[in-house]
């Protein structure tokens, strides 16, 4: 598969592109930057029917250097699964931020950055080499420190220092636990990894790595003990990127390298799964009851992504094949209402300049189509049926009964009652009640920022077709089968061992 | 061992700073220290017995070389490591002209 380096070429690229040609030619920025956005959606999805097609994973070899040594790109189930979610999402936000930056200087470096970001997660999921997927890690790593301080006001500098220093003591313990790993297997392919470990059994030196990962994984999907950054980043970045980091960014470098490394390299030890499931259980709580109290828009989203994710890490530590499904299918599910509600908040503080709940009320009728929307967003991230965060919250829900879990059963209904409770705070204060005085002159946002809205609304609503045996055979299952299958991803290093 | 030992002391010198120093500056510094530590350690156990540096030559085995992959990754880590500390640099500095102060106790806008 000779199309596969282009998923990381094309907004590396494009960002070097923009970088140098960019500066005050911001029409340039917006068209060249939503081309790239769009031929990679259509570039995953051309990857998704690609990969369900073959009986085997795609694989392309960089430089034609094939194992050991050589660095390898793998497209398995999930992999395409997240592409999919990953440059869909980024696609729409790219449509928003055309709009919404403009009240920013630099735009052109905003779009360097973001592209940047862009190509390390496309590069985090589809590498083979668990080196490569730091390094990737690091480079999406970097731009979200930048982009988070983006708006350098005294707020935003301050969430920035702290999600960097959090960020970057996280990725040490990964480089610690890499330099581990390789000193005990002598490769750094995780399919060769796998093999060996499951030749040697696991000691106590994997155990020390999976404990060092845990840590340096965990901080970048924000479950609960390590969440500190997440509340406080995410308000202070622009809004377009306050929904790319809680609607895939925290999933494509936390949620996903874990369940990658957990699942398919050390294999799932009944220690871990219980451990994914109290770690799970307890973000959906905490996040859960810190968001209630908050007035500050996005600071409540923040916290509700905390809680949402522990929903994802409950399903995936059930480990059952319907757990797994469906905490991939609230991962979908998340993205896309998650991001709706922070673009959302972005146009509520583009049409009346603040986020606190206090100051606002009432704009239903001023503004229609974010009332509008952010309703079907609110309807689908409290689990109302029919629309689509009903279907994953009950999978995980009836996974957790059928798998005698009753009592994390338990957790997860109190949790989406949580969840009504929050939601149903920020649609009464926002958009029901009296109208406040000073917001009678304002007026709904621009039409490139509403299309993204409406277009994310429509798959609030018609998401849980995904369910429906046609759609879940291309894109559900095969993702599901990639993790349920654990270590087989081991067999993958004999497909690719050096021929001369 | 005794290299090991030290290794792992100055990574754990390097952790102090970040976790109990106020100065954002040391902060830094703590990091920088602790990827040192990281880089020494990748160096250390690829590094062989009397070994001898991984070049290749016809009339020479490949016997007794240390392993070159870990130093490629150590180059590499420095890369990302210079990065980092360059970006850390910058926001501190905005950071001291918006509040006058590296005390991290002093910079505490976001509650909650």
């Amino acid at each position: 598969m000779q199309l596969i380096p282009l998923l990381i070429i094309l907004p590396l690229g494009a960002a070097f592109f923009i970088s140098l040609a960019g500066k005050n030619r911001d029409k340039l920025c917006d068209i060249f930057s939503i081309v790239i956005t769009f031929s990679l959606f259509a570039l995953s999805l051309f990857f998704v029917f690609n990969a369900k097609n073959s009986a085997t994973p795609l694989i392309y070899k960089v430089g034609g250097w094939g194992l050991p040594g050589g660095i390898i790109l793998v497209l398995d189930g999930l992999s395409v699964f997240m592409l999919a979610v990953i440059n869909f999402i980024a696609f729409i936000i790219n449509i928003f931020s055309i709009d919404y930056m403009k009240k920013f200087t630099d735009k052109y470096k905003f779009y360097t950055l973001f592209m940047l970001m862009l190509g390390g997660m496309n590069g985090v999921v589809i590498t083979g080499d668990i080196f490569n997927l730091f390094v990737f890690y690091e480079v999406a790593s970097i731009a979200s420190y930048a982009l988070v301080a983006f708006g350098t006001e005294k707020e935003e500098l301050e969430a920035s220092m702290k999600y960097t220093v959090m960020g970057v003591v996280g990725s040490l313990f990964i480089l610690l636990g890499i330099a581990f790993l390789y000193a005990y297997t002598s490769t750094l392919n995780m399919a060769e990894i796998a093999s060996l470990l499951a030749q040697n059994g696991i000691n106590s030196a994997a155990i020390f790595v999976s404990v060092l990962f845990l840590v340096g994984f965990g901080i970048k999907s924000a479950i609960v003990p390590f969440h500190a950054w997440l509340p406080d980043a995410h308000p202070a970045a622009p809004a377009p990127i306050s929904a790319m980091l809680s609607g895939i960014f925290i999933k494509s470098l936390g949620v996903y390298t874990l369940c990658r490394i957990f699942y398919n390299v050390f294999g799932a030890s009944s220690t871990l799964t219980h451990l994914f499931m109290f770690l799970g259980a307890l973000s959906i709580i905490v996040g859960g009851v810190l968001a209630l109290g908050q007035s500050d828009i996005k600071r409540l989203l923040g916290y509700s992504s905390i809680s949402q994710v522990g929903y994802m890490i409950l399903g995936f530590g059930i480990g059952s094949p319907l757990a797994i499904a469906g905490a991939l299918l609230h991962l979908v599910n998340h993205s896309v209402f998650k991001s709706l509600l922070f673009l959302n908040a972005g146009s509520l503080e583009y049409a009346t300049g603040t986020r606190n709940l206090e100051q606002l009320g009432g704009l239903r009728t001023k503004m229609p189509v974010t009332s509008a929307t952010s309703l079907a967003a609110s309807m689908s991230i409290s689990g109302i049926p029919p629309f689509a965060g009903f279907f994953s919250k009950l999978l995980i829900i009836a996974a957790c009964i059928k798998s005698g879990y009753i009592g994390y059963g338990i957790i997860a209904i109190i949790g989406a009652i949580f969840t009504i409770s929050y939601i149903l705070k920020f649609q009464k204060y926002t958009f029901f009640g009296q109208l406040k005085e000073m917001n009678k002159n304002i007026r709904e946002v621009p039409i490139l920022m509403r299309i993204p809205m409406i277009i994310l609304a429509l798959i609030c609503v018609f998401g849980a077709l995904l369910i429906l045996p046609k759609a879940a055979d291309t894109f559900l299952r095969p993702a599901e089968e990639s993790l349920s299958k654990g270590t087989t991803y081991a067999d993958l290093a004999s497909q690719v061992s050096y021929e001369k | 061992m005794l290299t090991y030992f030290l290794c792992l002391v100055l990574f754990c010198v390097g952790f102090y700073a970040i976790l109990r120093k106020r100065n954002i500056i040391k902060i830094i510094i703590g990091i920088v220290i602790c990827e040192y530590a990281i880089n020494l350690f990748l160096i250390l156990f690829a590094y062989r017995m009397n070994g001898r540096s991984p070049l290749y030559s016809p009339n020479q085995g490949i016997t007794n070389m240390v392993d070159p992959l870990p130093q490629a990754l150590a180059m590499t880590a420095i890369v990302i490591s210079l990065a980092t500390t360059a970006l850390l640099v910058g926001i501190a500095i905005r950071i001291y002209e918006k509040y006058g102060t590296f005390d991290i106790t002093k910079i505490n806008r976001l509650k909650g």
